[in-house]
């Protein structure tokens, strides 16, 4: 499903250049519950960005479900962070004046779904997440727990091949921690990729894999 | 299908920027407001002239006596020269492009003008029936003065319409005998004419018969010659024409001005229209002027909208949100901005124009709009408010989502 080869990525600051990424390669298949680990500056967040199609690489090859995602147009990368990619933030980033129905239909709304269609396609991931009752919330009515469902059901429904979650449960405490986990648990069980990036133990102790980033390189996966 | 999420985001994007937003709406609509207004009292000013030029054939020269200023063939200057019917029957039979001539006899001062109790006074001309179309009168009663008028030397009268009101009231006119300085006219007609008010206060009397009773002398003190539809060029060339021959006629050099004087309305209508066309031009300048600062308003607080929505546009990009989209939401907010509040300003300025139609005054009479300008004004209005949100909607188009959803 994601495969990494070789990939370097320097930041260019006014003095010198960062080398963040020291030739990443991983090989993640399809259905697959990783997780990354590592401490600040180790990487962990740029490589979540390139496997996001958010962030441009310097070097190597990054295939995503058989697509080369290499010196793609805005346009195209618009296309598979839409068809391909779900994003779970750690602050949620739900957009504050629409419902929690409305924030999860947007996605559908690039891919220009018809209205009526997006909105009723949009409460049954509601409901898959436990939220149908909230639908017509705005975010800062909800709980934070209640808003990161919200952002998966967001994720979820364009029918990504891969979830990328960077900190889901940052912000959380460990009770709707572990709900929150559970609703990865069950996205991964319908055969959807789930990566995500933390630094908890006990969150990357319910993944099938952990990925060690240390210094830009790889210490164990 | 009106896309009802576009229009969403637009309201629900205004309404989190409420004041702002009315503050560069007011802008634009000032803006619009202002040119409306301008080419509406532009309209007024050209009506105005116009109004004054309407009281004659456009197309005329005017052409008048007066004393030499250069010796010429022997002659001394200093002469007064003195117009008579040879000199009217010349250019009649000289000029087939002439459409209309009349000369005019000013019966010395204002003569006391009486029916039955009523004296009154008013100006009389002794004229040719060529007059009718020089001066633009429109006949409400009776008949203008006939050439038959003219061979008959008879005594009869056509009045203005505020003769008529002031003499005879609710009385019918026509038929009826006015005294004019003593001697008695029949009124044959009553015309208007759509210039002032003191065109009308004037009573036209047959050439010849003012000639023969106040003259003695077959004079002209004024000779009027209408073009047709003669072009300014060929106006200019029959003026000259008729300076030459006229000189010629009068043993006069051809480059005295004073002793010949001839009044080119056309060139003079001519002058009137480019300048009306100057001040439409500038009225058009100033209008675009004041819309373009309400434009970089617009594109001000679209830029600072841009900057506020960075974060939503980060995770909207994230989520699969294309340039384009992103180019079109902004766009289409900042033309919406732009049209409403211009279209408020125009109604206003529709409004205000149509408050002072009605206003008559010398220079000023009337203001309009045309369905052209409102038009034009629209077309504006959509053109500056893409104007105003396209480098908004290309920075927003250019926002880094890693680096948007990381800002807070």
């Amino acid at each position: 499903m994601i495969q990494l080869k070789g990939i370097h990525k320097s930041y260019q600051t006014e003095y010198n250049s960062l080398h963040v990424l020291k030739g990443i390669d991983i090989h993640i298949q399809e259905g697959d519950f990783v997780s990354i680990m590592g401490s600040s500056g180790s990487g962990k967040s740029t490589m979540l960005n390139i496997l996001g199609i958010l962030d441009k690489y310097d070097e190597g090859e990054y295939i995503l479900d058989g697509n080369l995602i290499k010196n793609l147009s805005q346009k195209e990368e618009a296309f598979y962070r839409n068809r391909l990619l779900g994003f779970v933030f750690q602050s949620f980033n739900l957009l504050a004046f629409k419902t929690a129905k409305e924030n999860v239909a947007l996605p559908l709304y690039y891919q220009k779904v018809d209205r009526k269609k997006r909105q009723a396609i949009a409460l049954e991931y509601l409901d898959q997440v436990g939220l149908l009752d909230w639908a017509d919330h705005y975010p800062n009515q909800m709980s934070g727990g209640q808003q990161q469902r919200v952002a998966i059901a967001r994720a979820l429904i364009s029918n990504p091949k891969v979830i990328l979650a960077d900190e889901p449960t940052g912000a959380l405490d460990s009770k709707t921690s572990a709900d929150v986990m559970e609703i990865f648990r069950k996205v991964n069980a319908q055969g959807i990729t789930v990566l995500l990036v933390t630094h908890e133990d006990e969150i990357s102790k319910m993944t099938n894999r952990l990925i060690r980033l240390r210094d830009g390189i790889i210490e164990s996966s | 299908m009106i896309d009802l999420d576009k229009w969403q985001e637009i309201f629900s994007s205004i309404r989190r920027h409420k004041l702002r937003t009315a503050l560069t709406a007011f802008g634009v609509a000032w803006g619009i407001f202002m040119l409306v207004a301008l080419l509406g009292m532009g309209k007024g000013l050209e009506n105005g002239i116009e109004h004054d030029f309407r009281d004659d054939a456009i197309n005329s020269l005017w052409i008048r006596s007066g004393t030499t200023s250069k010796a010429y063939k022997g002659l001394k200057e200093g002469r007064r020269i003195q117009f008579n019917n040879s000199d009217y029957d010349l250019l009649k039979s000289q000029f087939s492009e002439i459409d209309a001539i009349t000369g005019r006899f000013y019966v010395n001062g204002s003569q006391t003008v009486s029916y039955k109790d009523k004296d009154m006074s008013f100006s009389t001309r002794g004229v040719h029936p060529g007059h009718q179309i020089l001066e633009n009168s429109i006949m409400l009663e009776g008949r203008y003065i006939l050439d038959k008028d003219l061979d008959a030397v008879s005594k009869v009268a056509v009045i203005g319409r505020i003769v008529r009101e002031d003499l005879f009231g609710k009385e019918e006119p026509l038929g009826k005998q006015i005294s004019i300085g003593g001697t008695i006219y029949k009124v044959i007609g009553v015309f208007k004419d759509s210039g002032s008010d003191d065109e009308m206060r004037n009573i036209f009397i047959p050439v010849t018969t003012a000639q023969r009773i106040y003259s003695g002398k077959p004079v002209l003190h004024q000779m009027m010659v209408s073009g047709g539809n003669l072009g300014l060029r060929e106006m200019q060339i029959l003026e000259s024409k008729i300076r030459n021959t006229l000189s010629r006629q009068k043993k006069i050099d051809p480059t005295d001005e004073r002793a010949l004087r001839i009044f080119n309305l056309a060139e003079e209508y001519q002058q009137f229209t480019g300048l009306m066309a100057a001040i439409r031009g500038l009225i058009w300048l100033v209008g675009i002027f004041s819309i373009l600062a309400g434009v970089i308003g617009i594109s001000n607080i679209m830029l600072i909208i841009v900057k506020d929505r960075t974060k939503e546009i980060g995770i909207r990009k994230a989520i699969g949100a294309t340039p384009g989209s992103i180019v079109r939401m902004i766009m289409q907010e900042s033309i919406f901005i732009t049209s409403l509040a211009g279209y408020i300003g125009l109604l206003f300025g529709i409004g205000l124009i149509y408050g002072l139609s009605g206003v008559e005054s010398e220079y000023f009479r009337n203001p309009g709009i045309n369905l052209g300008m409102v038009l034009t004004a629209l077309f504006v209005l959509i053109l500056s408010g893409s104007v105003a949100g396209l480098i908004p909607a290309i920075q927003a188009a250019r926002i880094n989502p890693v680096e948007a959803i990381k800002s807070d």
